[in-house]
């Protein structure tokens, strides 16, 4: 018998990893950038780097199933004769017709409508099935105007004004040939079966001074009557929100980088924008900066799951939260009963992402008719409303332990982090100390 | 033009005075009107460059502004006739679906930006990104426009006497686009087109609603989209 050397193990690279290694043969052999829907799946600093302290001798909690934790929050009451007051702080955020299907959009406004919340519209005009099905509707403003039209703007009970969003600040929307079918290119005015890249920017305005003055037609058109939300993607929050507030929004969404896209390009979602939590504190503190804290409303979206992150977003200063992935899981996206054709498309179920091949086996991110039919809106709606429902009795829960009548009464002095980045962004000192790493010089 | 004469105008004409009203009550006061309303036509005086003058108005009334105004006038029009005796500021008619609008003077940026559907006339000339994002609206201009004008317009037709600055058309749709001078450059995708007999008769029949006489459809030049970017190919990449 010869000797051989021990071998050593076969060791792959950390910086070029298996994702990466497949990533480069995909553009070599295609030639072109990766397209996916969602947001970050990369890790980053987030609400589970956060804890609650709870109450102890110097605070005492409410009773968790007998004391009152009130959930309810009006948007737009700075300038909309009839502002939004929602049941729970918790709203649905926008998705497009086209970029989901009729069905999905239906079932979205149900259980939005079931929960006493609001849902939003998208890139692609407002529907029948959602403005039907949801009693709060949110209409999107946005720079394609695509289906922008008098009267759904008129029986909006909201605008939002797009400028950005957290997957893609700076970026357009997308929505590929596949997915254009004859309603949605006649919503869209454009051909059936072509690529819409909508574009980056509003086309008739430009900067803070203007969007003031696109604001004030807006309220002109719909004679002062709705709330006016402006949407930024997680960038400069503090300055966004500032600028926003300037402009004269009722209402600031933040969207930061784990909120979802119909499709963008994988680069844009994984390398452009800010986590969530990074930036709550620099939006809060614009608004306290300029006394508008609670004057004008703060939503924050991205990555939201359950009722604790809904309770520290809250803690951190924020009005409302919005979600968006975890609804559309709620309506059953990524559903492992699927899971034989998820392999198929060549994933799994918890990881498929080409929402913009318009082939979702759940029959939400598609406008093929036969898949569609997979989603029930009545069944979905339901489901997304008990899903709203166990989200509020969360956050309600941890806000009864730290002695809280309001998830609004919930405040930083009740977190602290666990690790130095997250006590960072989100500005609580380290679990066990009292340093908050970049106050006081340190 | 939208037709009301002056005697019609001084019996009947309900004016505002922004002088002395505000812009909140003119609008509000313009949201009021019903359908069958006999309050058919207005007249706005001393308008000073306010910016949203008579935005999102559905009835089919005839407004006439006497000046010149500045963001936003006749935004969202759904069926009035405005006129504006006068300049107009950056997005004039943006967003119109139904009705027509004439500038008598020159108009600023972003004339008849995404605007689905009836007619926008500048008499002057209209500045840079004229027609942006139009879908389904008719833009008919008297002078010249700046560059970037029809950027991805999607449907409708842009009519221009005069002459187009760089980019005309970039990322152009379906939109058609009729030019009787000179055009600076073309923009990704755009290019000059055949003009076939239905095209002639499409472009008499706007000038003929913009009121333009002397004129020959023979005399413009048609340019549209060359659809080779309205599906991704890598091989297009330099295009953009």
């Amino acid at each position: 018998m010869t000797y051989r050397n021990p071998p050593t193990t076969p060791r792959k690279s950390a910086t070029f990893d298996d994702y990466t290694l497949s990533e480069i043969r995909r553009a070599a052999a295609t030639g072109i950038y990766d397209i996916r829907g969602a947001g970050a799946k990369r890790k980053l600093p987030h609400f589970d780097d956060l804890l609650f302290l709870g109450a102890s001798i110097s605070r005492y909690p409410l009773e968790g199933y007998r004391e009152r934790c009130d959930t309810s929050v009006v948007l737009g009451s700075r300038h909309a004769k009839k502002p939004i007051e929602l049941k729970i702080p918790i709203t649905i955020a926008g998705m497009s017709f086209g970029s989901l299907s009729g069905p999905a959009k239906e079932a979205l406004g149900r259980g939005a409508t079931l929960s006493g919340t609001s849902t939003t519209t998208g890139d692609g005009g407002m529907t029948e099935e959602e403005r039907g099905h949801s009693k709060q509707l949110v209409y999107q403003y946005l720079p394609s105007r695509y289906g922008m039209n008098l009267r759904d703007l008129r029986r909006a009970d909201a605008i939002e004004v797009v400028v950005g969003q957290g997957a893609k600040p700076g970026g357009g929307g997308m929505l590929l040939g596949q997915k254009i079918s004859d309603r949605v290119a006649e919503m869209r005015t454009l051909p059936k079966g072509i690529d819409q890249r909508s574009a980056s920017r509003h086309p008739d305005w430009t900067g803070p001074d203007d969007l003031e003055i696109k604001i004030l037609e807006l309220r002109e058109i719909t004679d002062w009557e709705k709330p006016i939300y402006v949407k930024v993607g997680g960038a400069r929050p503090y300055y966004d929100t500032a600028l926003a507030v300037k402009a004269g929004a009722d209402v600031v969404v933040v969207d930061g980088m784990q909120g979802g896209t119909a499709a963008t390009q994988e680069v844009f979602i994984e390398n452009v924008g800010q986590p969530t939590l990074a930036c709550i504190r620099p939006a809060v503190q614009a608004l306290q900066d300029l006394g508008m804290h609670r004057k004008v409303q703060l939503i924050v979206s991205g990555g939201i799951r359950n009722g604790a992150d809904v309770a520290k977003a809250m803690a951190l200063g924020v009005d409302a939260v919005s979600i968006g992935t975890a609804a559309l899981v709620a309506l059953g996206d990524n559903d492992p009963r699927w899971e034989a054709e998820y392999n198929e498309l060549g994933t799994t179920s918890g990881a498929y992402d080409d929402w913009h091949e318009g082939k979702d086996p759940a029959g939400i991110t598609t406008q093929d008719p036969e898949l569609m039919k997979r989603v029930d809106p009545v069944a979905a709606g339901r489901r997304l409303a008990n899903y709203l429902k166990v989200m509020t009795l969360e956050a309600q829960t941890i806000a009864r332990a730290c002695g809280k009548n309001s998830l609004h009464n919930l405040e930083p002095e009740d977190l602290v982090a666990l690790t130095i980045e997250a006590a960072a962004m989100a500005g609580v000192p380290l679990a066990g100390t009292n340093w908050i790493p970049g106050k006081n010089g340190f | 033009m939208p037709a009301t004469s002056k005697a019609t105008r001084e019996s009947h004409a309900r004016v505002f005075d922004l002088d002395v009203q505000s812009l909140r009550e003119l609008n509000q006061a313009l949201h009021n009107l019903t359908a069958g309303s006999n309050e058919t036509a207005w007249e706005v005086l001393n308008p000073k460059g306010n910016h949203s003058v008579a935005v999102g108005v559905d009835q089919p009334v005839s407004i006439d502004v006497r000046g010149s105004v500045g963001y936003y006038c006749g935004g969202m029009n759904s069926g009035s006739a405005i006129t504006v005796h006068g300049s107009a500021g950056p997005g004039v008619g943006e967003n119109m679906m139904a009705g027509s609008i004439t500038v008598k003077g020159d108009a600023s940026q972003y004339a008849g930006a995404t605007g689905k559907g009836g007619l926008l006339v500048i008499e002057g000339n209209a500045s840079s990104r004229c027609g942006i994002s139009m879908k389904g609206i008719d833009i008919v201009v008297h002078g010249n426009i700046g560059h970037m004008s029809a950027f991805m317009a999607q449907s409708g037709n842009l009519v221009v006497l005069g002459d187009a600055g760089d980019a005309l058309g970039d990322s152009i749709y379906e939109a058609r686009l009729f030019v009787r001078g000179k055009v600076d450059s073309l923009g990704a995708d755009c290019i000059a087109k055949e003009m076939r007999p239905e095209h002639l008769d499409l472009l008499q029949g706007l000038l003929d609603r913009a009121g333009v006489t002397g004129v020959k459809p023979s005399e413009f030049k048609r340019y549209g989209s060359a659809r080779t970017l309205y599906n991704f190919n890598i091989d297009n990449a330099d295009a953009y």
